[in-house]
């Protein structure tokens, strides 16, 4: 346990030694209210929840995420500090833990300071505080589930920029699979069950429960197990990898 | 103890190193010396627990790296090529990180922080982000990353490259005090380097251990050992002198600096010879030098006579 706080907080400390995490806070925060102001119509609905907030965080995450996690593994690899890391007395697992956490702390920080739009949406009207408080845990869960991703994906290269890629591409296609649109077009070709795997698969349709504040535990588990997936792929490929 | 047993890794069907085996104790320094690209630092690597060897294993102080990795490395301090460390984060700082995965206690910390960077000299960068520092600088925060907790083993991969010469003459010294109770791998490209701290060379080229030998013992198989060198102003004279000696074998001159070095037939000392035959002459001799063996020489005979079996 011990190991993994203390690499947990060189990994936090170090996403502020540069100014990249407050630039990533600022945009984060500014997208998030435009995209709740404008395109979802915040006031103009005339409902006091914070729907329209959540509903545009699977789009702002498709980029933001990655952009976070892009540096996780494919900087140690560059740098070479990865040979270091893993010949300190630290398992895999810990170390692969202790910068998700981090990471995900990181985007943790950066949700919790869009509270001014709870407050506001409590100044305005008299909003179901709970749906609210479910809202952030699924956006949480969620990201998670995004960092775990670009985690993996950033062991497996050197570059920062092809991790940021890859990792966009891989999300976007766990957040097509709900698509209406996709799932229409796998309806005409495959049977039910694959589209209902299909569907299964996403972060949208999983999601989408969670932000309305409706807890299924279904839910939970399945943001849980990706995660948890995608963490031991990133084992994987960082020993597979860590050579060249 | 390091023990290596028929170590061996492959990237693909390229074999970087090749069933090398070795031990080392406490006490002994080992330097391990090789050309570019022989697979030195593959060979640390694995011992380190970083790379997994293809075939054969490597213990450290009893622990099998693979299946006991926690409790070799424990016991270890490495110094990876190129010295890599978090260039982001300050001085201390980075130590301070080293000191919290090592488990360090408070008092313990405080001790071994103060005494590695009064050794490396480190007081005056403390504060300063690794990035900025100069080259031999980040050598350093290396070196006292590895040596922090004062590890029973210690492996490092060129811990003096790039160092000015004092820093080297420090680094080196740094190394002999420790060396007592300790087992110490070093690479190294700079040949003095393994007369001032190494009791123990092992030569590698082709991934191939060539030679495991004492410094000592590796210059006796040089062309040089026991050839008597000296300079004079009577070069064609002495020439002739040394030539007429019957234990003398070859005379050759340096055509740079007219140094003569009269080699011996095998197994013959020459140097009373030598000093009776250019006196008898009147010859004045301004240096005259016993020579012990080039380590130079010989590495190159090592490794050269590799490649050529290589290519045949
Ligand atoms: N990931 C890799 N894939 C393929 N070949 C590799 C890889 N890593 C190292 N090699 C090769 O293995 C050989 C040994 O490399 P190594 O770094 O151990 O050499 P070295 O003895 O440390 O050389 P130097 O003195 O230059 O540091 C080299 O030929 C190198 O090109
Ligand atoms: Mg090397």
């Amino acid at each position: 346990m011990k190991p993994i706080l203390t690499l947990f907080q060189r990994e936090l400390r170090s996403y502020f030694a540069t100014p990249v995490a407050y630039v990533f806070i600022v945009i984060f925060l500014l997208l998030s209210g435009a995209f709740t102001f404008y395109l979802g119509r915040f006031y103009e609905r005339g409902q006091a929840d914070l729907e329209p907030f959540f509903q545009f965080h699977p789009w702002l995450y498709l980029f933001l995420v990655p952009a976070v996690a892009m540096r996780l593994w494919a900087d140690e690899r560059k740098s070479g500090t990865i040979e270091l890391l893993l010949t300190l007395p630290v398992t895999m697992g810990q170390a692969v833990l202790a910068k998700f956490l981090a990471a995900w702390s990181f985007v943790a920080l950066a949700l919790a300071l869009t509270f001014p739009i709870w407050i506001t949406v409590n100044y305005l009207g008299d909003p179901d505080n709970g749906v609210i408080v479910t809202g952030y845990l699924g956006s949480l869960l969620m990201a998670g589930a995004y960092l775990a991703i670009g985690a993996c994906l950033s062991a497996a290269t050197r570059s920062q920029v092809v991790a940021f890629i890859l990792s966009v591409v891989v999300c976007f296609l766990f957040l097509l699979a709900g698509f209406p649109l996709v799932l229409d077009l796998f309806r005409a070709i495959a049977p039910q069950s694959l589209v209902d795997a299909i569907a299964g698969l996403s972060f949208l349709s999983h999601f989408n429960g969670i932000s309305r504040g409706v807890i299924d535990l279904r839910d939970l588990i399945y943001f849980l197990l990706t995660i948890g997936f995608w963490l031991y792929a990133n084992a994987v490929v960082i020993d597979l990898k860590k050579a060249d | 103890m390091i023990e290596a047993s028929a170590l061996t890794k492959r990237y693909g069907r390229f074999t970087a190193v090749n069933a090398v085996t070795f031990e080392v104790r406490v006490g002994q320094v080992l330097g391990f010396l090789g050309p570019n690209g022989a697979g030195k630092s593959t060979t640390m690597k694995m011992i380190a627990g970083f790379l997994s060897p293809t075939a054969g294993r490597a213990k450290v102080c009893g622990f099998d790296v693979e299946t006991h990795p926690i409790e070799a490395k424990k016991a270890l301090g490495y110094l990876p090529e190129g010295a890599p460390s978090y260039g982001e984060m300050t001085v201390r700082s980075f130590l301070e990180f080293i000191a919290g995965i090592r488990g360090l206690t408070a008092e313990s910390k405080r001790r071994r922080l103060d005494d590695v960077i009064g050794r490396l000299r480190l007081e005056g960068v403390l504060e300063q982000t690794i990035d900025t520092l100069s080259k031999g600088f980040k050598r350093r925060v290396g070196l006292a990353q590895a040596i922090l907790h004062d590890p029973p083993v210690l492996i490092l991969d060129e811990p003096t490259d790039g160092l000015d010469p004092n820093q080297k003459h420090e680094v080196r010294r740094l190394i002999n005090d420790m060396a007592e109770n300790k087992v110490i791998v070093i690479s190294t490209h700079i040949l003095e380097e393994v007369h001032a701290v190494c009791n123990r060379v092992v030569v590698i080229a082709g991934g191939t251990l060539l030679a495991d030998a004492t410094p000592g013992e590796l210059e006796a198989r040089s062309r040089y050992h026991m050839a008597v060198s000296l300079t004079t102003d009577e070069t064609a004279k002495a020439r002739e002198t040394l030539t007429a000696i019957p234990e003398v074998e070859t005379v050759e001159i340096d055509p740079q600096n007219q140094r003569i070095t009269a080699f011996p037939r095998k197994g013959q000392q020459i140097l009373m010879a030598v000093g009776d035959a250019l006196r008898a002459q009147g010859i004045a001799v301004r240096e005259l030098q016993l020579e012990t063996g080039r380590l130079d020489e010989v590495f190159r005979n090592i490794t050269q006579s590799h490649l050529r079996e290589a290519h045949a």
